[in-house]
């Protein structure tokens, strides 16, 4: 059960955006912009970014929904998403990708941990200002979400259907904030 | 140096912020809101809570920007805003903030480290509810905003008092309207 009263049913950050609209609001933005918005990364790249972190941070809510949505985005490449998660090498995933999810991982451990040799192998493989930038900034977002989503304990749905659901409408309709729940 | 082209000249989140201006202005109006909003944390606290966080995770341009507007806020000097994030257990301040500050902490290792113990605590110091949640979500804000500026290798002044100097400005300057050229 979550640490506060949080509306009931309603899982992960849309609890959180419910109950606390004043802050949802700007994170649903945050969220659209960074993943959605012009970026020399698709939207799919950047949901495997945010999985990858979340993995790392163990958030099976953030985790499992930015899956879905990857998995969404990836289309026929979608194989590509669990092989990330379980850290298997797979042909489907470009260099590129390869080296901006090291510093994605750096990142989501601690931003001090990035060295030029990460950055310099990243731009060997294609990687420009923007891409870095956006890579560094959409690991250190999740290592927010992730602290924010469990750090209160709220709802993880556990069946795979929910995520699945999820997945197909941030693939669609993208980060709109949840309306706040009547009092 | 930074690892990528930021403009020249700006410290810590200034630089990335004028980069990219599109995520800047929610990161803006969620820190507004999330610290200098209306609520029953004074803005003291709030920005305690930020500094501590920073501290934790190492950050050096967060814990002293955010520490300068916090010894504004406070009004008290380097040496005290020092002992509060180093130990704020023995720190004085109320067993409230204490127990916020544990919250805090927790957030920073990750958020399954908080646990029900640490959330009773702060509610028997009589913490609300909204004042729980803006902890854990302060707490976790820094955790990204220290990853950001460390993690694109900003630039940020040495000397501490650089900081200090400039809380009061910082504090009345607020978040909503940054311009990160200042």
């Amino acid at each position: 059960m979550a640490y506060i009263a949080l509306p009931q049913g309603v899982p992960g950050i849309r609890s959180l955006a419910m109950f606390r609209p004043e802050t949802g609001r700007h994170l649903y933005d945050l969220a659209q912009v960074l993943l959605r918005g012009p970026s020399p990364l698709t939207p799919a790249e950047r949901e495997l970014i945010a999985t990858h972190v979340s993995n790392r941070n163990n958030c099976t809510f953030c985790m499992s929904s930015h899956a879905a949505a990857a998995r969404e985005l990836f289309d026929d490449r979608r194989a590509l998403v669990d092989c990330v998660i379980h850290n298997e090498p797979t042909p489907l995933l470009s260099d590129k990708m390869k080296a901006l999810l090291s510093i994605a991982g750096k990142v989501q451990e601690s931003g001090r941990l990035v060295t030029n040799e990460d950055v310099a192998e990243a731009r060997k493989h294609g990687a420009d200002d923007r891409a870095i930038h956006d890579t560094v900034l959409i690991a250190a977002t999740f290592s927010m979400f992730n602290r924010y989503v469990d750090g209160l304990a709220t709802l993880t749905p556990t069946d795979p259907k929910e995520y699945e659901a999820m997945g197909k409408r941030l693939a669609t309709v993208g980060y709109v904030s949840p309306q706040p729940q009547n009092q | 140096m930074a690892h990528i082209a930021l403009p020249e000249g700006l410290p810590g989140i200034r630089g990335p912020m004028a980069f990219r201006p599109e995520t800047a202005k929610p990161l803006n109006e969620f820190a507004e809101i999330l610290l200098r909003g209306d609520n029953s944390l004074t803005r003291g606290e709030r920005e305690l809570i930020a500094t501590y966080v920073s501290y934790l995770n190492d950050c050096f341009f967060c814990q002293n920007a955010h520490g300068g507007i916090a010894q504004h806020y406070m009004q008290c000097d380097l040496e005290e805003m020092d002992r509060m994030k180093m130990d704020p257990e023995s720190a004085p301040i109320s067993d409230k903030m204490k127990s916020l500050l544990a919250i805090a902490a927790s957030v920073q290792k990750g958020g399954k480290y908080v646990t029900s113990q640490q959330v009773q605590r702060a509610k028997d110091c009589g913490a609300t509810d909204i004042e729980i949640h803006d902890t854990v979500l302060i707490s976790a804000a820094f955790c990204m905003f220290n990853r950001y500026v460390d993690g694109l290798g900003t630039d940020a002044p040495r000397d501490r008092m650089f900081y200090v100097n400039r809380g009061k400005a910082r504090a009345e300057e607020g978040y909503a309207n940054y311009n990160p050229y200042h």
